[in-house]
C-alpha cells in the first residue's frame, strides 16, 4: 500500500444556480519522501484536491487513505488531531498568526501537541535557523517581508514533525530570489530529512524543481510525469 | 489552563486597538448605567428624606389602632422609661414625643379646622427643625405658652405676630378643649398641604389643652442609617407591648409617596432596560466585529490543528478579561462623576422647580453613592457581556475551516 492513496475522488460545489465539478474522479497515490507538484491552470481543481488531501474539505465521493487512516471517515475533532500530528501546511498568503512573533508562530503548533517547553524552544530555534531566520525570532509577521513570512510558514509546517507537507501556491506572492531561496530550503529538507512535499502550483520554477508533476485539467489528471 | 490565559493575554495585549474598542464599549455601558442609577436612587432617597424630615420621621410608635382612628382616646401614657429603652436600641438616633390632634382655629372673622402638634421643642430640633422654617418671630424658649402658625394658615386667618389664636376642640375622653394662645412665630412648611393647617405648641400646653395629661399620640423615631430601617423597626417592636402600641415606618404612613416612588422607579427601570438593550447590542456588535475580523486567523489555527473547543475557551477567556477590565474601569470612572453629583445635585428652576415644591421637596435631583447598585449594575453588565459572548464564541466553534481560510 502506498503512503497516500486517493481513489475515485470527486468534489462538486453546489451554488444556487449550478453545480461546479471541481474534481472529477481522481485516482492518485504518493510514496513517502516525494517532492511532487500538482500543476495546472486556475480552476483546474488543484487547490480543491490539496484541501481534501489535507482534511480541510470533504469530498463528494471517493476515499483518501493516509498511512492506513481513511481520512474522510474521521469526525471533525479527529480530523483536526490527524492534521496536527501528520500534516504541515504552507498557504499561499502565508497565514501566520499576526499577534505572534516568528518564534511563537512556529512554537504554537508544538504547544498544541503538548510538547515540553525545552523541546519547543530548541526545535523552534533549529527550524528558524534552517530557514535562515535565526536572527528574526522575535519579529511579528508585519515586520517581515513576504519571503521571510513564507519561510516562517515552512518552519511552522515542519515544527510538528509531520508525515508530509502540503503547500498551496507557496511562491505565488514571492519574487524570484525569495522563490529560489524557499525552494532550495524545501528541497534540502526533502533530501536530508526525507520529508514529503506536495505542492499545488502553476509556477514554472516550482514545477522545474519537483521530481514529479501531476497535471490537472477540468478536475481530471491530464498527465503524471515522474522525472 | 495557564497557557490558555497566556495566549488570551497575548491576543489582548498585542492588538491594542481592538482591545480598547471592546473595553470602551463595556466601560461606557457601565459608566452610563451607574450614573443613571445613582441619580434615580438619589432622587428616591431625596423624596423619602424630604417626607421623613418634614414630618413623619422614619418610624412612629402610636397607641394601638391610632393610625386608623386618630382620636385622643387612642393616645398612650408618656413614659420616660419607654423612651430611654428605645433610645438605647442600635441605629436609633433620637426619640421625639408628640401629641397631635385636631381643633377649630378662630380669629373672630375666620374659622378653620387645623392640626395641633404638641412638641418637645428641644427634641424636635433633631428631626424636623421647625426653627429653620421660621419666617417671622421666634422659636419656643423655655416653657413658652405661644404657638407657631404655618404661613398659609396665618394668611387665611389674617394672623400676625403677637396676635391671639383661639382653639376649640374635643379633648381626651370627650372633655371640652379650649384655649387662647399668642402667636410667637410664623413658619413656612415645605409641603403646601401642611402649610395650610399646622399649628405647633409645646407638649405640656397641648396636653393641657386636650386634657390629655402625660399622654402622647406618637413617639417619632429618627434613625442613623435608613438602610437598616426594617431591622430597627423589628428591634423596637421587641420592647413594645403589641396590645398597647403599634409601630409603623414612613412607608406605611405615606403609601401615596411610596406609590409615587414605585411608579417613578418603574419608569426608571424601563429607561435602564432600554439602556441595557443598547449596551447589549453595542457589546454584541463589538464582539462580532472582533471575531469576524479574525475569522481567517481562527481558520488557520483550526487548519493547523487547534481544536475548536480550545479556541472557544481561549476566546472566552480573552473576552472575559476585557469585560472585567471594562467593568472595573467603568466603576472607577463613574465614582468621581457620582461623587460630584452627590455634592452638587442637579438643580431645577422655573416650572420644573415649582412641581417639586408643590410636593414639598427641594427642587434638586441629587445622586447617591451606594454599594448595592454598584454591585447590581456591574453584575447586570457582566451578565449582558457573558450573553453577548455566547453568539460569537458559538459561531467560532461552528466555523468551517475551509470557508474561514477563504474569507
Amino acid at each position: 500500500m502506498k503512503f497516500i492513496e486517493i481513489r475515485d475522488l470527486q468534489k462538486i460545489y453546489n451554488d444556487s444556480e449550478h453545480e461546479v465539478h471541481a474534481v472529477r474522479g481522481i485516482d492518485l497515490s504518493f510514496e513517502e519522501g516525494e517532492f511532487a507538484a500538482i500543476a495546472g491552470p486556475s480552476g483546474c481543481g488543484k487547490t480543491t484536491l490539496l484541501n481534501i488531501l489535507g482534511g480541510l474539505d470533504e469530498p463528494t465521493r471517493g476515499t483518501i487513505n493516509i498511512g492506513g487512516t481513511n481520512v474522510n471517515e474521521l469526525k471533525s475533532s479527529e480530523r483536526i488531531n490527524f492534521r496536527l500530528n501528520n500534516i504541515g501546511f504552507v498557504f499561499q498568503a502565508y497565514n501566520l498568526i499576526p499577534v505572534l512573533t516568528a518564534k511563537e508562530n512556529v512554537e504554537f503548533i508544538m504547544h498544541l501537541q503538548g510538547r515540553p517547553k525545552a523541546e519547543r524552544d530548541a526545535r523552534t530555534k533549529e527550524l528558524l535557523e534552517a530557514v535562515g531566520l535565526g536572527d528574526r525570532l522575535n519579529s511579528r509577521p508585519s515586520k517581515l517581508s513576504g519571503g521571510q513570512q513564507q519561510r516562517v510558514a515552512v518552519a511552522r509546517a515542519l515544527a510538528s514533525k509531520p508525515k508530509f507537507i502540503l503547500a498551496d501556491e507557496p511562491t505565488a506572492n514571492l519574487d524570484s530570489k525569495a522563490t529560489e531561496n524557499l525552494l532550495d530550503i524545501m528541497e534540502k529538507l526533502n533530501k536530508e530529512e526525507n520529508i514529503t512535499f506536495i505542492f499545488a502550483t502553476h509556477d514554472a520554477r516550482v514545477m522545474k524543481k519537483a521530481k514529479r508533476v501531476i497535471y490537472l485539467e477540468d478536475g481530471k489528471i491530464l498527465k503524471d510525469e515522474v522525472k | 489552563m495557564k497557557e490558555y490565559f497566556k495566549l488570551a493575554w497575548r491576543n489582548i495585549w498585542r492588538n491594542k486597538r481592538r482591545t480598547m474598542i471592546t473595553i470602551a464599549s463595556v466601560f461606557f455601558a457601565l459608566w452610563l448605567a451607574l450614573i443613571m442609577r445613582s441619580i434615580q436612587v438619589g432622587s428616591y432617597s431625596h423624596m423619602a428624606d424630604g417626607i421623613v424630615e418634614a414630618f413623619t420621621g422614619s418610624i412612629q410608635i402610636h397607641g394601638d389602632g391610632y393610625w386608623e382612628d386618630r382620636t385622643l382616646d387612642k393616645t398612650f401614657a408618656q413614659e420616660t422609661s419607654l423612651m430611654t429603652k428605645i433610645e438605647s436600641i442600635e441605629n436609633v438616633k433620637s426619640v421625639i414625643p408628640r401629641l397631635e390632634s385636631f381643633a377649630l382655629a378662630s380669629t373672630g372673622e375666620q374659622t378653620k379646622g387645623i392640626m395641633v402638634v404638641g412638641i418637645d421643642p428641644e427634641r424636635e430640633l433633631e428631626l424636623t427643625h421647625p426653627d429653620r422654617k421660621l419666617i417671622e418671630g421666634n422659636y419656643f424658649e423655655g416653657s413658652s405658652d405661644g404657638v407657631l402658625v404655618s404661613s398659609r394658615l396665618a394668611d387665611f386667618l389674617g394672623l400676625k405676630l403677637n396676635d391671639t389664636l383661639t382653639l376649640l376642640s374635643s379633648g381626651y375622653h370627650g372633655a371640652s378643649a379650649a384655649g387662647i394662645y399668642p402667636v410667637i412665630g410664623i413658619i413656612k412648611m415645605p409641603n403646601p398641604e401642611l402649610d395650610r393647617r399646622i399649628v405647633y405648641m409645646t407638649l405640656p400646653y397641648a396636653q393641657e389643652l386636650y386634657g390629655a395629661y402625660e399622654r402622647l399620640s406618637s413617639l417619632v423615631i429618627n434613625v442613623e442609617n435608613s438602610n437598616l430601617l426594617d431591622k430597627t423597626k423589628k428591634d423596637i417592636s421587641l420592647v413594645l407591648d403589641e396590645e398597647i402600641y403599634e409601630i409603623m415606618d414612613w412607608k406605611e404612613m405615606n403609601p401615596e409617596l411610596v406609590q409615587q416612588i414605585q411608579s417613578d422607579a418603574a419608569g426608571g427601570y424601563i429607561m435602564l432596560g432600554m439602556l441595557y438593550l443598547i449596551i447589549g447590542f453595542g457589546v454584541l456588535g463589538t464582539l462580532i466585529m472582533m471575531t469576524t475580523e479574525r475569522r481567517k486567523e481562527f481558520g488557520v489555527m483550526i487548519a493547523i490543528g487547534m481544536q475548536k473547543k480550545k479556541l472557544g475557551l481561549i476566546l472566552t477567556i480573552e473576552m472575559l478579561m476585557m469585560g472585567a477590565v471594562g467593568i472595573i474601569a467603568g466603576v472607577i470612572g463613574s465614582l468621581p462623576v457620582i461623587a460630584y453629583l452627590v455634592k452638587t445635585p442637579i438643580r431645577f428652576t422655573g416650572e420644573s422647580a415649582k412641581m417639586f415644591e408643590i410636593y414639598g421637596f427641594e427642587p434638586i435631583m441629587p445622586a447617591k453613592l451606594e454599594l448595592s447598585y454598584f454591585l447590581a449594575q456591574s453584575s447586570v453588565v457582566l451578565v449582558i457581556f457573558i450573553l453577548a459572548i455566547i453568539y460569537p464564541v458559538n459561531s467560532v466553534m461552528k466555523l468551517k475551516e475551509i470557508k474561514a481560510l477563504r474569507s
